[in-house]
C-alpha cells in the first residue's frame, strides 16, 4: 500500500431513482463536509420517478477545486441495471463497491472490487422487512466509511440535519450504517489506496444548492407576488420559498406580507406576477427555458409597459423538451431578447450558489430602479446540486425602490416637474417616474397598455411619438448598464489570453486556469456576472489578443453577443463550448483552449 | 351645477375616452351602464380598477372611468394580470370587459382559473358571437347556421359562456342583454358587491358584423327571445331599510357578504339561484328552447375568495414599508446557521 491518495478523488454512487440513495449520497457528502474536506455533489438523474438508472458523484478536493470531473476513482453499484456501465466506469487502479447480489460477472483485474452482502446486514440489523428496501441504501455509507475512513459521528450529524432531528429515522438508519461497518471490518480487508482524512478546510462554510440560495435571496430582498408553474429544474425554488416566507414574512398577528399562486401555465404566471408588480409589489416568477418561451408574449408587455420584475430562468438543455434533467447554459440569446419587436432584456448571472442569494434580493433593486423585467440564468447544476459556500451576506444596501411615487411623492412630484406623465422623461435618463395600482392621489392613475402610447400612456398610433418611445427605452437600457452588477476580473502575471465566462462553469475555468498555468499558459479571466455589459468588459476585450469565451452552448452565445457589442473585436474571440448536458470539466476547458491557442 | 352623487362627483366624473366603437354597438351601451351603475353607487374612481384583454371588448376600458387605473393586457390573458394586481391591493374594486374571442376562445384557460381561484372582480365577458376587430370572423360563440359574409356559415356546436362557468364551480353567474339597459346596471351592481368572480355574459350585438335578426347575438332575436327568470333589483347595504315595495312570497333576498343583497321578483317560475342544479338545468333547458335566459343565473356569496385564502395583512401588500418586507440580519444569521 504505497503512495496513499487522501481526500483527492471522486465516488460515483449508481442506483435506481427512486429507491432512496439521494439521502445516502448527501449523508455521505456532507459527513465529508463535516470532516473538513472540500467536497461537491453531482446528481444525474434520468427524467423519471422511479426505477431508471441514476448516478451521484461526490468529488473530495484537499485542494478546494469543486468542478464535475469524468473520472471516478471509487464507484459504489447497486444497480443491475446499470453495473456493466459502473464497472467500466472505474478509473484503472480505482476501487469498485458492488452489492453481491449482483451476479454479472466482473472482468477487470486492473480495479479493487468489494462485495457488500447488503440483504445479508440488513436481515442481521434486525431492520423489519417493511422498511428493508428503504434502508439498503445505507449499507454503502456504512461500507464507505469502514474502508475508506469517514467518521461516524459525522455521518450521524449529516442525518440529524436530513431528518431534521427526528431520531426514529436516525436510529433506524444508523443502525444498518454501524452494521454495515463493522460487517465490512469483519469481512473486507483493504488492498487499495484511497483514504478520508480529516482537514479544516470548510470551516465556517455552508453547503447550499443555488435554488434556496434564489429562494432566501428573494425573500430577502421583500418578494410579495411569485406566479409560478412547476417545471424541472426550477421548481425547487419556489418550494423553498414556500417553505421560508411563513418563518419569515408573517406579520405579529400571523398575516403573510407576500402571496404565492401556482398558476394553470407559464403564461399565467408570468401575467400574475406582471400584474403584482404593475401594483407595486416585489413580484419574480421562477421557470426554465420552455416557460419562458411560453412567456414570451408577457414579456413584451411587460418591457413596452414597463413592468419591473424578475424571472429566473433555471436553465437546462433544449431545444424544446431537449434533455430536461441536463444543465446547459443555452438560453442567454433567448433571455437576453425574447419577445417580438425589439426588445432588450436585462440578463443577471450568479456564479455560486453565494451569488444566487445576492442576486435574488439585488435583481429586484435593478428591475424597480430601471422599470423593465430583468433574467436572472442559473442552471440546473448550479441551481438543484449542493455547493460549499461562503454563508449567505445580508444585503448591504436598503432596497431600491426606484422611480416610485405614491400619494405624497405624486404632490411633491407635480409641484416640482408639473404635469406627471407616466411615460415622460424627466431625468434625461430613459426611466420615467411610475405611479401604481392602488395610488388614491386624483391625476395619478394611467391606463398601461401593449399598444402604442405617448408620454401620457395615452393610445397613439403617430410615428414620431412611436420613434420617442422606443428612443426612451433604448436611452434606458444604456443607463442600465451602470446598474447591473460589474464584472470580476482576476489575473495572472504576464498572461497574454483572456478568458470569458459566467455562471456554473466558474468552477472548471477556476481549475482549468491552474492547469493551463501548469502548462505555462497564463491567463485572465473576466467573469461575467450581467448583461448589457459596460466599460469594464469592453477593457478587458480590448486588452488581449486572444479571447476564450468559454459557455454551454452549441452556438456560443455569449461570443455572438459580444461580437455584436463590439464588432471591431469580434475576430480575436473564440468560442470553446461544449454542450453535452454535462458541466465542463477543468480538463477539457484546457485541453480546448491548448487546441485552439495561437502557438 | 350638475348633480352629484353622495361622495360629490357627477357622472361625467365616470366616463372615459369619446368611444371609437362602432355606433350602436352593444359594448357601448355596456359601457353607460358601468358608468351608470357606478356613480349610482358612490364608487370613487381611484378605487376601481379596470382590466381588459384584447378584441373589440377590451378597447371597451378606454371609454369609460377615465380616472381609473387600467391594463390593457394580452389577448386571452387578462384575467391573470388582474390576479396578480388584486394581490397587490385588494382593496381596489376589480372591473374587467373581455368578450367571446378573448375569453371562450384564446383565453378560456384563463378564463375557466380566475373563476376556479375565485379571484373578486366583476368579469364581463360582451358576447357578440364574432371577432370584430378582425373584421367579422366566427367565434366559439357563434350559433350553429350563422352566415358571415366572408366566413361562411358555422356548423359548430356554440360554446355557452354561463355553462362553461358553471362547469368552473364560478360563484356569480348571470346573462344579460346590452338592449335591457336596467337589467345589466342591477346585474354590475349586484357582481360590484360580490366577494368573488362575477360572470357577466351580456349578449351584446355586433352591428358591423353580427346582426341579422336571425342571429341570436343580435337586437332583433334578443328582444324578441329575451326571458328574464326574475325581475332584478339590488339593494346597496346603506339602502336595506328603506326598500319596502317587494310583496311577501314573491321576492327572494340574496344577502351579499359586506351585508347589501340582491332581491329577486319571480316571474312565472320557482327559480332559486342559489340552487347549482337548478342552474344548470335552467341553462339546458333555455339553449333547448332557443331562448335567450337572462338574471342572476347562480350565486354563492360565501366561498371564500383568493384574497381570503391568501391571508394577507389588512394593509394592502404593496403599501407595507422596506422593514416590513426585508427580514433582520439576526433571521439570516439563524439561517446560515442551520445550513449544514
Amino acid at each position: 500500500m504505497t503512495n496513499k491518495i487522501i481526500n483527492d478523488f471522486s465516488i460515483t454512487v449508481g442506483t435506481a431513482n427512486g429507491s432512496g440513495s439521494q439521502t445516502s449520497n448527501l449523508t455521505i457528502l456532507r459527513a465529508l463536509f463535516k470532516m473538513g474536506i472540500p467536497v461537491t455533489g453531482k446528481n444525474m438523474f434520468p427524467s423519471n420517478i422511479q426505477g431508471l438508472p441514476t448516478w451521484y458523484t461526490i468529488r473530495l478536493s484537499k485542494d478546494g477545486y469543486t468542478a464535475r470531473r469524468d473520472e471516478h476513482e471509487i464507484v459504489v453499484a447497486m444497480n443491475p441495471e446499470s453495473f456493466e456501465r459502473d464497472v467500466e466506469d472505474v478509473l484503472p487502479g480505482g476501487v469498485l463497491f458492488y452489492n453481491n447480489s449482483i451476479k454479472t460477472p466482473i472482468e477487470r483485474d486492473d480495479i479493487t472490487a468489494y462485495p457488500m452482502e447488503v440483504k445479508g446486514i440488513i436481515k442481521e440489523a434486525g431492520i423489519p422487512s417493511s422498511l428493508r428496501t428503504m434502508v439498503s441504501n445505507m449499507v454503502y455509507i456504512g461500507v464507505l466509511a469502514q474502508m475508506l475512513g469517514i467518521e461516524i459521528a459525522k455521518i450521524k450529524m449529516a442525518l440529524d440535519f436530513h431528518f431534521k432531528g427526528k431520531e426514529k429515522p436516525v436510529a433506524i438508519n444508523m443502525n444498518v450504517i454501524e452494521a454495515s461497518a463493522a460487517w465490512a471490518s469483519e469481512n473486507l480487508e483493504k488492498t487499495d489506496n484511497f483514504f478520508v482524512e480529516p482537514m479544516d478546510k470548510t470551516d465556517g462554510l455552508i453547503m447550499a444548492d443555488g435554488n434556496t440560495a434564489a429562494a432566501l435571496g428573494s425573500i430577502y430582498g421583500g418578494v410579495q407576488v411569485v406566479g409560478w408553474y412547476p417545471i424541472t429544474p426550477a421548481t425547487s425554488l419556489v418550494e423553498k420559498m414556500s417553505t421560508y416566507l411563513p418563518k419569515l414574512r408573517m406579520t405579529k398577528d400571523d398575516k403573510a406580507t407576500y402571496a404565492i399562486v401556482q398558476a394553470e401555465d407559464e403564461l399565467a404566471a408570468l401575467g400574475i406576477t406582471i400584474g403584482g408588480a404593475w401594483s407595486g409589489a416585489r413580484a419574480m416568477t421562477s421557470t426554465s427555458g420552455a416557460g419562458i418561451s411560453l412567456m414570451g408574449e408577457y414579456v413584451g408587455l411587460a418591457y413596452f409597459a414597463e413592468v419591473p420584475l424578475v424571472i429566473w430562468n433555471i436553465q437546462r438543455m433544449g431545444p424544446s423538451t431537449g434533455l430536461p434533467t441536463r444543465t446547459s447554459q443555452g438560453d442567454l440569446k433567448q433571455a437576453v431578447s425574447v419577445s417580438h419587436g425589439d426588445t432588450k432584456h436585462i440578463v443577471l448571472l450568479p456564479g455560486s450558489a453565494r451569488e444566487c442569494f445576492e442576486f435574488g434580493w439585488k435583481a429586484f433593486d435593478v428591475a424597480e430602479r430601471t422599470q423593465t423585467p430583468v433574467f436572472v440564468l442559473s442552471d440546473l447544476d448550479l441551481g438543484q446540486n449542493q455547493w460549499m459556500s461562503e454563508p449567505f451576506e445580508y444585503p448591504d444596501i436598503p432596497m431600491d425602490r426606484g422611480k416610485v411615487l405614491w400619494e405624497e411623492d405624486f404632490e411633491e412630484f407635480e409641484a416640482k416637474h408639473g404635469k406627471w406623465g407616466r411615460y415622460k422623461d424627466v431625468d434625461g435618463d430613459g426611466i420615467p417616474y411610475r405611479t401604481v395600482a392602488g395610488n388614491r392621489h386624483v391625476g395619478s392613475t394611467y391606463f398601461a397598455r401593449g399598444t402604442g402610447h405617448d408620454a401620457f400612456a395615452n393610445y397613439s398610433e403617430d410615428p414620431d411619438v412611436w420613434m420617442e418611445g422606443m428612443n426612451r427605452l433604448n436611452l434606458k437600457y444604456e443607463t442600465a448598464r451602470q446598474y447591473v452588477p460589474d464584472a470580476i476580473i482576476e489575473e495572472m502575471e504576464d498572461s497574454k489570453i483572456g478568458i470569458i465566462a459566467y455562471g456554473s462553469t466558474t468552477p472548471a475555468v477556476i481549475e482549468a486556469r491552474d492547469l493551463l498555468a501548469k502548462e505555462g499558459v497564463k491567463t485572465d479571466y473576466l467573469r461575467l456576472r450581467a448583461l448589457p455589459i459596460n466599460d469594464i468588459v469592453k477593457e478587458f476585450v480590448r486588452k488581449y489578443d486572444e479571447i476564450f469565451v468559454v459557455e454551454m452552448n452549441h452556438n456560443g452565445q455569449l461570443r455572438e453577443i459580444l461580437s455584436i457589442e463590439m464588432p471591431e473585436e469580434s475576430t480575436k474571440m473564440t468560442s470553446s463550448i461544449l454542450n453535452n448536458g454535462l458541466s465542463l470539466t477543468a480538463e477539457w476547458i484546457r485541453d480546448d483552449i491548448l487546441a485552439k491557442k495561437e502557438k | 351645477m350638475a348633480k352629484t352623487n353622495k361622495i360629490g362627483l357627477s357622472k361625467s366624473e365616470y366616463k372615459g375616452a369619446p368611444t371609437t366603437l362602432c355606433q350602436g354597438c352593444g359594448h357601448n351601451s355596456i359601457l353607460s351602464q358601468i358608468i351608470a351603475a357606478c356613480y349610482e353607487m358612490d364608487m370613487m374612481p381611484e378605487d376601481i380598477v379596470k382590466f381588459s384583454g384584447i378584441g373589440c371588448s377590451s378597447k371597451a376600458p378606454t371609454y369609460m372611468l377615465d380616472r381609473s387605473f387600467g391594463f390593457n393586457g394580452l389577448h386571452g390573458r387578462m384575467p391573470a394580470l388582474a390576479t396578480g394586481a388584486l394581490i397587490g391591493d385588494p382593496t381596489l374594486t376589480g372591473l374587467a370587459m373581455s368578450g367571446d374571442g378573448d375569453s371562450i376562445s384564446i383565453g378560456m384557460g384563463q378564463f375557466k382559473h380566475v373563476i376556479r381561484r375565485n379571484v373578486p372582480m366583476v368579469y364581463i365577458i360582451a358576447n357578440n358571437g364574432t371577432y370584430g376587430l378582425t373584421k367579422g370572423q366566427l367565434s366559439a360563440t357563434s350559433e350553429v347556421g350563422l352566415t358571415l359574409k366572408k366566413q361562411g356559415t358555422n356548423e359548430l356546436v356554440p360554446i355557452d359562456v354561463c355553462f362553461e362557468a358553471m362547469a368552473s364551480n364560478a360563484t356569480f353567474v348571470a346573462r344579460s342583454f346590452a338592449g335591457d339597459p336596467k337589467q345589466v346596471k342591477t346585474l354590475i351592481k349586484a357582481a360590484l358587491h360580490h366577494n368573488g368572480t362575477a360572470i357577466l355574459d351580456i349578449i351584446s350585438p355586433c352591428v358591423t358584423f353580427n346582426n341579422q335578426d336571425s342571429s341570436v347575438h343580435s337586437y332583433g332575436w334578443g328582444r324578441e327571445h329575451n326571458t328574464a327568470i326574475h325581475d332584478l333589483s339590488f339593494i346597496p347595504a346603506r339602502d336595506e331599510i328603506m326598500l319596502e315595495d317587494f310583496e311577501e312570497g314573491t321576492t327572494q333576498n340574496v344577502p351579499m357578504h359586506d351585508g347589501s343583497s340582491v332581491r329577486l321578483k319571480k316571474l312565472d317560475r320557482d327559480y332559486d339561484p342559489t340552487n347549482r342544479m337548478a342552474a344548470v338545468q335552467i341553462i339546458e333547458e333555455s339553449n333547448a328552447d332557443n331562448l335567450l335566459l337572462t338574471g342572476l343565473i347562480y350565486i354563492d356569496p360565501d366561498r371564500p375568495s383568493l384574497i381570503d385564502l391568501l391571508n394577507m395583512t389588512e394593509e394592502p401588500i404593496n403599501r407595507l414599508k422596506d422593514e416590513d418586507l426585508r427580514p433582520t440580519a439576526e433571521t439570516l444569521a439563524e439561517i446560515n446557521a442551520e445550513m449544514f
